[in-house]
């Protein structure tokens, strides 16, 4: 291959470090009025009275909007499919205020200067209500955070807003009481984790204006354009046809832009004033009322006999959504769904539990969507099974998990949100991952510990995790081919860049097809007047769903090439071939260039626009999988945990482009390390996010992490574009369980509730 | 207050409020696009610039304390070894903490020629990147050191 597997640049790269404009905060409108939210102060409360008066009177303010101005239409602020399988539960603005941060008033003035002081100048009054602040007693409190009758799910997702629970699911395949009463060895524990943030560097922007035709224009920093679409003409009650969203580069996502947050308010006052609006989001305000990951507990069992074969996996958990049940169902059953799978062999699975409203940040997609919170559970479960067992955990797992052509009733039973599909796992590697790992980490001499010193203990530990490429059946993304005349191509697609670099990848897939430089294929991604639909950047679907799609795309565009060329060299179509440069005669010397081709198809000869397109929806979403293993040294006079080497080997199938593969990784598995060690969540009593700052909630930095060593396995995975599966998620599912892993067998403490912090190693050390 | 200082080279004379930060005057009277607010404290460094050859957060400078200084920003840079540097390493993926990565990696080079891994590691520490995982990062600067290495042999 070419262009595929080829390391090249990402195409934006250089044009991001000349400070050009790029960004949505760069490119808003000059004029824009500054948009800005008056905040709830309380965890929960309803707003008796709000008196704007004094506030609007001030100079510059343009329109202070409250809930009694704005639409009030259930929708769900989440980017997924349609019908969505997150209750419609959130409003524009509300009465209610559900969480401290949630929105109160819209506010909008010349300056900033002015909707600041308009901010301090509006009175609200409220009833205060007790707040549910601990999701282990949400389900029947006395407080129910949704009593409006409005709210409701599009479908069956198992919602009882009267017990405050959001979602919950179900499911068991054979009996896991009868399974467990014939295991030798069982064990139970339960595992936490936390509320992780995004922390992507450019905050939540949004600018919005109202163009020559009348129509509304949103220029936002979004993973999900024609969601966002979607989602405000349903909000405002206005045809999609009035609305053009924009996506220019993005400064990060990581699902916590696969929503709309900034994009209702500045629309809300455009569509007031007629005037263009910007909103860019505080750091603090990103922390406190966009999104964090879901939180949540894990009771699990686990049964073996005592040859080492797992017979049984019970699941149970819980998790907490926050204020709006953005996401719910659908992270809660991927804590399943891409976990179980890995141990095909069981007699008997169950997975069940519930999403439950509290009053606190809302949480919803973040990279790993509920992978990384059931792999930090089962992973550390399998460890101590192996223990029990007394056997090596790289052998228990070797001995039980998933090889490739193997399936599992998982993946029939569980999709997200709904019924998944059935599948082989027709490319897994996950063998030789496992054995690169071994060997890269030093295993057979490093575990499980060696004593440094009288203080300092260094042990490894290892996990092995899975994800998906795409949401089977659901996620479709399109694009489209356009010839020009110099023999260029653009190259229109839907699907979202956020940074990861797909972009190239998706110019690399056509430009392999072409088989012409990928420079010559000219990216644009995405506006939703000009580009095809795309569901966008989740669910590690670009590479996969998208890239499937441009490579249908220039396949056919090929054809129509050799079509055209065949008529203007006079041959039947069957004689001829296109080589990227020339269109040729087979058997023959009659040639004509692409360039040629190209021109006279625009100016001179049968003039018409050669343009193809292509969609393209998974019948199946393989997995990538992964083997990680850490190398921790654990100081036993402060519980401090030192990272020394962690070692991630994926089978991501083909690697498009092995540059941005890797580095897609490499972060992954430094938010993972974040998650793990660093990054903790604390709230007041009375329900304020502390931890609403880089000062409070710390995120790695480079001096933070150890020495990382990725490396890839290839496989070919016959669905994937020229053999490719997904990549983006899969690096951040193993750090907590692969560490926690090796901090027990360092100085056999097993910590299970994230983050792993010195104070709960020695606390436990000091229990020993 | 009047300031007179120069930026990317171009002297510049302006009347500024005592309150505003360099950060709001720099991007949003200068227009100098490249200066990013990732969290207004002083913490992520996206907001890097360079003034009289050290890096700086400009969300934690005044704009009168720009006062017959001399400022640079990616804008300003002539030489484009290190932006090339990144590029080549692939070190880049949003791009948004970048530029200011690219400043700090200027100051470490002003100072050192030739830096280790740690000191690398130290000069970066101060700008924070979620995308990268940092090493690609690392390796970009190595890289510049080589490319500027190698220009420096054909003198």
């Amino acid at each position: 291959m070419k262009e595929v597997t080829r390391k090249i640049p990402k195409k934006d790269a250089l044009g991001l470090l000349l400070g050009k404009p790029v960004y949505t905060d760069d490119l808003a409108p000059k004029n824009s009025l500054i948009v800005k939210i008056l905040r709830s102060p309380h965890a929960f409360a309803k707003i008796k009275n709000i008196d704007t008066l004094e506030a609007t009177n001030i100079e510059g303010i343009e329109c202070i909007l409250t809930y009694k101005d704005v639409p009030r239409i259930p929708v769900t602020r989440a980017g997924q499919g349609y019908p969505e399988p997150s209750p419609h539960d959130w409003y524009i603005l509300d009465e209610y205020v559900r969480y401290v941060g949630d929105e109160v008033a819209i506010v909008a003035g010349k300056d900033e200067k002015c909707v600041d002081e308009a901010l301090k100048k509006i009175k609200v009054e409220y009833e205060v209500f007790e707040p549910v602040l601990d999701f282990e007693k949400a389900e029947g409190h006395s407080s129910v955070i949704h009593p409006e009758k409005e709210t409701h799910p599009m479908f069956e997702i198992g919602f009882d807003a009267q017990k405050n629970i959001a979602a919950s699911y179900e499911m068991e395949i054979g009996s896991v009481e009868e399974e467990l009463k014939k295991c030798d060895v069982v064990v139970s524990e339960r595992f936490y984790t936390q509320a992780q943030a995004h922390v992507a560097f450019e905050p939540h922007s949004a600018a919005s204006y109202i163009d020559m035709q009348g129509r509304l224009v949103i220029l936002t920093s979004t993973q999900v354009p024609f969601h966002v679409r979607r989602i405000i003409a349903e909000a405002f009650d206005i045809p999609i046809k009035n609305i053009r969203v924009i996506k220019p580069r993005i400064g990060g996502g990581f699902g916590g832009k696969q929503a709309v947050h900034g994009e209702p308010f500045v629309a809300a006052v455009t569509l007031k004033t007629g005037k263009p609006a910007k909103i860019v989001y505080t750091r603090q305000e990103v922390f406190e009322a966009t999104y964090s990951r879901h939180p949540m507990r894990y009771d699990i069992t686990l049964g073996a006999t005592k040859d080492g074969k797992l017979k049984v996996i019970d699941m149970q958990g819980l998790s907490d959504t926050g204020a709006y049940g953005e996401h719910a169902l659908t992270t809660f059953m991927v804590a399943g769904s891409k976990t179980l799978p890995m141990y095909n062999k069981v007699d008997a699975v169950r997975f069940k539990g519930k999403v439950v409203y509290t009053n606190k940040v809302p949480a919803g997609a973040y990279r790993g969507y509920g992978a990384i919170q059931g792999n930090f559970a089962l992973e550390s479960a399998i460890d101590l099974l192996a223990e029990k067992l007394g056997m090596d955990p790289a052998e228990f797992r070797r001995k039980n998990m998933i090889r490739e052509g193997e399936t599992s009733p998982i993946f029939k039973i569980m999709g997200e949100g709904r019924e998944g599909v059935d599948m082989v796992v027709r490319s897994c590697k996950l063998n030789e991952c496992l054995e690169e790992g071994m060997k890269l980490i030093n295993w057979k001499e490093k575990f499980p510990r060696k004593k440094i010193s009288e203080t300092k203990y260094r042990g490894v530990g290892l996990a092995i995790a899975m994800q998906g490429s795409g949401i089977a059946n659901i996620d479709m993304g399109a694009a489209v081919l356009k010839l020009n005349d110099d023999g260029s191509f653009n190259l229109l697609v839907g699907a979202t860049d956020l940074g990861t670099g797909s972009d190239t990848i998706l110019a690399q897939i056509a430009a392999e097809v072409l088989n012409v430089p990928t420079e010559d294929i000219i990216v644009y991604s995405s506006d939703t007047d000009l580009t095809p639909f795309d569901v966008g950047a989740y669910a590690s679907s670009t590479t996969y769903v998208s890239g499937n799609a441009v490579k249908r795309a220039a396949e056919k565009m090929k054809k129509l090439i050799i079509k055209e060329g065949a008529l203007k060299l006079g041959l039947d179509e069957s004689k001829v071939d296109f080589d990227g440069k020339y269109i040729y005669e087979i058997n023959g010397n009659k040639k004509v260039s692409l360039k040629e081709l190209a021109t006279v198809l625009l100016y001179t000869e049968n003039q018409k626009q050669l343009i193809s397109d292509a969609s393209y929806v998974g019948e199946e979403s393989p997995p990538p999988f992964m083997a990680g293993f850490a190398e921790v040294e654990v100081d036993i006079e402060t519980g401090k945990v030192k990272l020394i080497n962690y070692v991630a080997v994926v089978d991501c199938g083909v690697t498009i482009n092995p540059n941005l593969a890797r580095i897609q990784v490499e972060g992954g598995l430094v938010q993972g390390i974040g998650m793990t060690l660093f990054e903790d969540v604390k709230y007041s009593p009375n329900g304020k996010l502390l931890t609403n700052n880089l000062m409070h909630y710390k995120i790695p930095s480079r001096l933070d992490i150890g020495n990382i060593i990725v490396k890839f396995v290839e496989s070919y995975e016959p669905t994937g574009p020229f053999g490719a599966k997904s990549v983006a998620e899969i690096g951040i599912d193993t750090p907590p369980a692969a560490i926690a892993n090796a901090i027990y067998n360092a100085v056999g403490v097993r910590i299970k509730t994230l983050p792993i912090t010195p104070e709960k190693i020695l606390m436990n050390l000091n229990k020993k | 207050m009047i300031i007179k200082f120069k930026l990317n080279g171009k002297e510049i004379v302006k009347d500024v409020p005592v309150h505003k930060r360099a950060l709001d005057f720099l991007r949003d009277d200068l227009g100098v696009l490249s200066i990013k607010e990732g969290c207004g404290e002083g913490e992520c460094g996206a907001c890097t610039i360079l003034v009289d050859g050290k890096n700086i957060h400009s969300c934690l400078m005044l704009a009168v304390e720009l006062d017959g200084k001399e400022v640079l920003t990616v804008e300003g840079l002539k030489d484009k070894t290190i932006q090339n540097a990144f590029v080549e390493a692939g070190a880049i993926q949003c791009g948004f903490c970048t530029p200011g990565f690219i400043i700090s990696t200027k100051a470490l080079l002003n100072e050192n020629k030739n830096p280790s891994s740690e000191e690398i590691k130290e000069a970066l520490e101060g700008n924070l990147c979620r995308c990268t995982g940092y090493l690609k990062i690392e390796e970009a600067v190595k890289l510049a050191v080589k490319m500027y290495n190698k220009g420096s042999d054909k003198k």
